[in-house]
């Protein structure tokens, strides 16, 4: 049976260039982050323009770190691991190429469009609908070179790394196409095919699959590979590997709508969606013991090497984020996290942590393995950890606190039953210190970050770097017997295992949706809800551009101090003409959805030039552009009939005369400012504003949040 | 709207496929060595550089 010997060879180029471009994007996404914090505590940091406030600042820095910095790394990680474990060179360099070139592209697409203010506003789903399928194509050559890799491999087992690899590929594809699916308007302007409640199911089956299946199965993997090759110690249960990756890639998709809690989203979904994250506890520590367990035995070494250290430190932050995780999905718990900077310090421990950690440990195991040399200084490894981990800690401990204090003050009544801290601006500008101390612990990681570039530059400067790894391995043989087949064969044949993880992934989704897209009685129909008016859908797409949903939610959620602060609580049927939904996910600023009427043009006319003017203290960027910039109005006949594509009941032949009627509208918004208002912004600021500005589709929008179920009740019907 | 009913339906196809594949993958016998796999994945790098 002894076979010949094959010789081949490794590509470790492709593994090299991810590497260097996942640490030049982490500078770039931290630092970005850095000054999105810093903007909280100093709003002039918002510097005036649009490109950079928070609004648009935010979804780059998630986008840089989730899809540039972590996506980068995984790749680079995988195109390692999979050669080695399967004993066979990369099925294709074109491909490799493709897809690495691919990906720096999307990303710099994202670097571009995103502070243009060119986006879906969907939740690390932002980027436009051409930039989203140049995603697709790229996922696809990522997924057709790993399966070709594995189809070419030496080796029989299918390593439970590889396993993970998979799932990933399988579900993001599924994932990113069916919750980017829009109707184009523009090569720059879409609408989500989905409205509403609907819309943001899918954004949340998305959005925590996206943590799932980008930012956790394939760094599960990663783990699985490099914290073994670390520590030099066999995995302390292959069969728990095995039997966690099922489970999890079972569960997860299940648990979108714990983002949802207390929503108007149906009470059944809200309720499924609690109970799978409870029960991915199991399978989320199987890994974490998995993980910690290896190091038995081995602890010796996770003292005097920092590369065990970081991946220690990576493990435990998976565990804790993958036991709060669980804990936030409960309802109670929930109602006062939600909104708050409790969910920031939750993510940042699983990507400052986790994340991070692995992705520094990796590169520091790599880099001198691929340069033929040792690592330059252990020293500053060291260091890095040292200040890496006072970083997260500074991070997610002013957070927590912040969480808490600010869920706290908006539900503190005093004696005689009112809202304490009225005044929702209160609640902000008690956290400002807070907010300076996270400045001060993302500081501390970036530090730790930058000392590592430094440590692995001098670690390339001093090796050689070999582009080829010669490998030699005998060809794998094909005699399988009938016994044989039954035995393990999942593990050997990687497009059953492919199909597999498709179809366990799929039931999740599909019990979710089924019911919500089928039974329409989950969303009651108000008759009194009518589509945006042209004017009304201009001013939501101004919205959407400045990324206000990324600081103001719009749902007010069934609680008394809620319907205290902001009015009626949200309903299903309000949203069926939202296409995006705009819920938001955290309330840096009051939520808007019951904002239409409560406050006269004036004061949003006022308030949108500088916050500061009708709000003392606000930390709300200015927004100066739009009383300058005119709306244009070239496609709003095109956004109507791309509304009636989706659905929305516009008459027949109103795009014909959509700008008459968005004239007549900026008239009448235009009309009820004061002139002492506009007097005194020619006086003060010198500034002539026009009916025509962006400003005034923006307060129609505002002013239309939440107003059509203000009529009386008798002009209401359910379906139910 | 049409493509999401499409979606869901081969998504059932699919679903039910898994049902069956589930048991069959159970009693196939694939968790049987549980050990080897680990232990096989330290060796990797120590062969290459013998030629």
């Amino acid at each position: 049976m002894q076979q010949q010997l094959e010789t081949f060879k490794y590509d470790n180029r492709i593994v090299r260039n991810f590497v260097y471009a996942s640490v030049l994007f982490a500078a770039i996404g931290m630092l970005v982050g850095l000054l999105a914090a810093l903007q909280l505590v100093y709003p002039s940091l918002n510097l005036n323009l649009p490109f950079t406030t928070f609004g648009r600042i935010r979804p780059l820095h998630t986008n840089a770190v989730i899809f540039a910095f972590v996506g980068n790394a995984m790749f680079a990680g995988i195109y390692y691991s999979l050669q080695r474990l399967l004993k066979a060179p990369l099925f294709s360099r074109a491909l490799s190429e493709f897809h690495f070139w691919g990906w720096q592209a999307i990303i710099l697409a994202a670097a571009i469009t995103l502070p243009m203010g060119l986006t879906s506003s969907k939740e690390y789903a932002e980027l436009e609908w051409p930039i989203d399928i140049a995603i697709a194509l790229v996922w696809v050559a990522f997924g057709v070179n790993m399966i070709g890799t594995i189809l070419k491999r030496r080796t029989e087992h299918i390593y439970v790394a590889i396993w993970f690899y998979l799932a990933t590929w399988v579900t993001v594809a599924m994932l990113h196409i069916v919750n980017s699916l829009a109707v184009p308007v523009s090569l720059t302007k879409s609408y989500s095919l989905y409205a509403g409640v609907q819309d943001a199911l899918v954004q949340w089956w998305y959005g925590h699959n996206a943590v799932a299946f980008f930012l956790t199965t394939p760094y599960l993997g990663l783990m699985y590979y490099f914290l073994v090759k670390a520590a030099n110690r066999p995995v302390f249960s292959y069969r728990l590997s095995i039997v966690h990756f099922w489970s999890l890639i079972f569960l997860y998709i299940w648990a979108g709508p714990h983002h949802l809690l207390y929503t108007a989203l149906p009470d059944w979904a809200q309720s499924l969606g609690t109970v799978f994250s409870i029960m991915l506890i199991a399978p989320s520590w199987g890994g974490m013991v998995n993980g910690l367990m290896t190091l038995r035995g081995a602890w010796d070494k996770v003292r005097e090497d920092p590369i065990l250290k970081f991946m220690v430190v990576a493990v435990t932050a998976y565990g804790m984020a993958t036991l709060e995780g669980p804990m936030l999905s409960l309802k109670n718990v929930n109602a006062i996290s939600h909104f708050t900077d409790w969910t920031v310090a939750h993510v940042h421990v699983g990507a400052l942590g986790w994340n991070g950690f692995l992705s520094f440990a990796m590169f520091y195991w790599l880099l001198p393995r691929m340069f033929n040399t040792e690592l330059y200084s252990k020293r500053l490894a060291n260091i890095h950890f040292w200040i890496g981990t006072l970083g997260i800690i500074f991070y997610a401990v002013p957070m927590y606190w912040a969480g808490w204090t600010q869920a706290s003050m908006w539900k503190q009544f005093d004696e005689a039953g009112a809202l304490q801290y009225k005044n929702f601006l209160d609640t902000v500008t008690q956290l400002k210190p807070l907010y300076m101390l996270r400045a001060v612990g993302g500081t501390l990681y970036i530090t730790g970050f930058f000392v590592m570039v430094y440590n692995l530059w001098k670690t390339v400067a001093q090796g050689k770097f070999v582009a080829e790894e010669a490998a030699q391995a005998p060809a794998r043989g094909h005699q399988t017997t009938a016994n044989e087949f039954w035995h393990r064969v999942l593990e050997r044949r990687p497009m059953q295992l492919l199909a597999l993880s498709f179809v366990a992934v799929a039931i999740g989704g599909i019990i979710e949706f089924v019911p919500t897209f089928l039974i329409k009685s989950n969303i009651p129909t108000l008759q009194a809800v009518k589509p945006y008016t042209p004017l009304e859908l201009e001013g939501r797409d101004i919205y959407i551009r400045e990324g206000c949903n990324n600081c103001h939610s719009q749902m007010v959620r069934p609680f008394r101090s809620e319907t205290a602060r902001y009015g009626e609580y949200s309903k299903a049927g309000e949203f069926v003409y939202d296409h995006p939904f705009l819920w938001g996910s955290k309330r840096t600023g009051p939520d808007l959805h019951r904002e239409g009427g409560l406050r006269n043009n004036d004061w949003h006319f006022k308030h949108m030039y500088d916050p500061t003017i009708t709000s003392e203290q606000s930390i709300m960027p200015r927004y100066p552009w739009l009383y300058t910039s005119k709306l244009d109005a070239s496609l709003t006949a095109a956004k109507i009939r791309a509304m009636q594509t989706l659905g929305v009941p516009y008459e027949k032949g109103f795009d014909q005369v959509a700008g008459e009627a968005l004239a007549k509208q900026q008239e009448d918004v235009y009309g009820a400012i004061s002139k002492e208002t506009m007097d005194k912004f020619q006086q003060t600021f010198g500034l002539t504003v026009g009916k025509d500005a962006e400003i005034i589709a923006l307060i129609a929008y505002l002013q239309r949040l939440g107003t059509d179920i203000k009529t009386p009740p008798s002009a209401q019907s359910t379906t139910r | 709207m049409s493509a999401m009913f499409i979606l869901i339906g081969a998504s059932l196809l699919v679903a039910v496929g898994f049902l069956f594949a589930f048991f069959w993958a159970a009693g196939s016998g694939q968790y049987e060595d549980g050990y080897t796999p680990s232990v096989r994945v330290l060796f990797d790098d120590e062969k290459p550089d013998k030629d």
